[in-house]
């Protein structure tokens, strides 16, 4: 557990001012702090919490405000479904734990992990996640307190648009290891640029399995190569 | 309060964006149990996260909402220095240090 805490130090320095942006800006909208933390606690995920803010902001339907913040989570699902193989065994309380705390950054730490050490327990596989959801959607939690308190005394022209951008790109580069994940993350790419004028959410979800198809079909496809039939 | 939004509105969708968010986590996760999963798809989900998290950047790379959707030579150069030095070193905290001081460095310039 200690472990996963330790790996996921570096993604304080962006969860950190992002989580003191998430306060600062919905307390401009208008919300009174209870709302803002219900947010960080009852939802955890960033990018879904300043979609919802931004639109409830711009007064649009609550309906609409919560099909697109969900759209914008819909990649959870596909997390959930690859972390089957490794967590599957786990009890409905440990899994309920494990889904709560699925960020982006718990789950390509500990997916990085188990497959790098396939070998573990189950009982180490959880103790990584734990140590990661700990030290990561803790100081989420307490740093949108801190924006929501301390309000307008954080700058506002750090460019920090391109935190979220930027950490994302850091955790995948070491990932792409072999031809097939090289393939994965190019055709995701090439489609999800050419599918980006879709509803929010929408692109990612065409472009994000194409992507692993081509990333199963390479696998495939060099195995083949290696041992000729 | 903003809006037309009412204390009252606002918890209603925080409590069911928090119950929507969750069952997209547990969902298969919390319901597949540990029924065997086809090899095909075990071998597409292997690749998740290097299909899903390019997907999501590269339009925020590529016309980020804070140039109003123009492409911006600083924020490219960011990313391209974030992924060359994380391939290179395979370092999460040295990309990082990389992108944002590069973003820094072209922002301060241009």
């Amino acid at each position: 557990m200690v472990h996963g805490m330790v790996q996921s130090i570096p993604f304080l320095i962006v969860i950190i001012p992002f989580g003191l942006l998430f306060g600062v800006v919905a307390m401009e909208a208008g919300m009174d702090i209870l709302q803002v933390m219900g947010f960080s606690i009852l939802v955890l995920a960033g990018a879904s919490q300043f979609t919802a803010v931004q639109l409830i902001s711009e007064n649009t339907p609550a309906i609409i405000v919560v099909i697109s913040a969900l759209a914008v989570n819909l990649r959870m699902a596909m997390y959930s479904a690859s972390l089957v193989p490794w967590l599957g065994e786990a009890s409905n309380r440990q899994k309920a734990w494990v889904a709560y705390s699925m960020i982006d950054q718990t789950y390509v730490l500990s997916i990085q992990h188990y497959e790098k050490y396939p070998r573990l327990t189950l009982t180490q596989r959880l103790a990584y996640f734990a140590g990661a959801a700990i030290a990561v959607c803790g100081p989420w939690m307490i740093a949108t307190w801190l924006g929501a308190t301390l309000g307008n005394a954080i700058p506002d022209d750090m460019a920090l648009d391109f935190a979220v951008p930027i950490t994302f790109i850091a955790m995948i580069a070491p990932m792409l290891r072999t031809p097939a994940h090289l393939a994965a993350c190019f055709v995701a790419i090439v489609a999800a640029l050419l599918f980006a004028g879709m509803p929010s959410g929408l692109g990612l979800l065409v472009a994000a399995p194409l992507g692993m198809m081509a990333g199963a079909y390479v696998e495939v496809w060099t195995e083949k190569r290696r041992k000729p039939a | 309060m903003s809006g037309g939004y009412s204390d009252l509105q606002i918890w209603i969708v925080i409590v069911i964006l928090g119950i929507g968010t969750f069952l997209l986590r547990w969902s298969f996760l919390g319901s597949l149990g540990n029924r065997e999963i086809p090899e095909w798809a075990l071998r597409m989900l292997r690749y998740t996260p290097v299909a899903v998290l390019p997907a999501l950047v590269a339009p925020l790379v590529t016309w980020p909402a804070a140039t109003g959707g123009e492409p911006d030579p600083a924020r490219l150069s960011a990313a391209a220095a974030t992924l060359i030095v994380g391939i290179l070193t395979r370092n999460v905290i040295a990309a990082i240090i990389a992108g944002a001081g590069t973003l820094a460095l072209m922002l301060y310039l241009l």
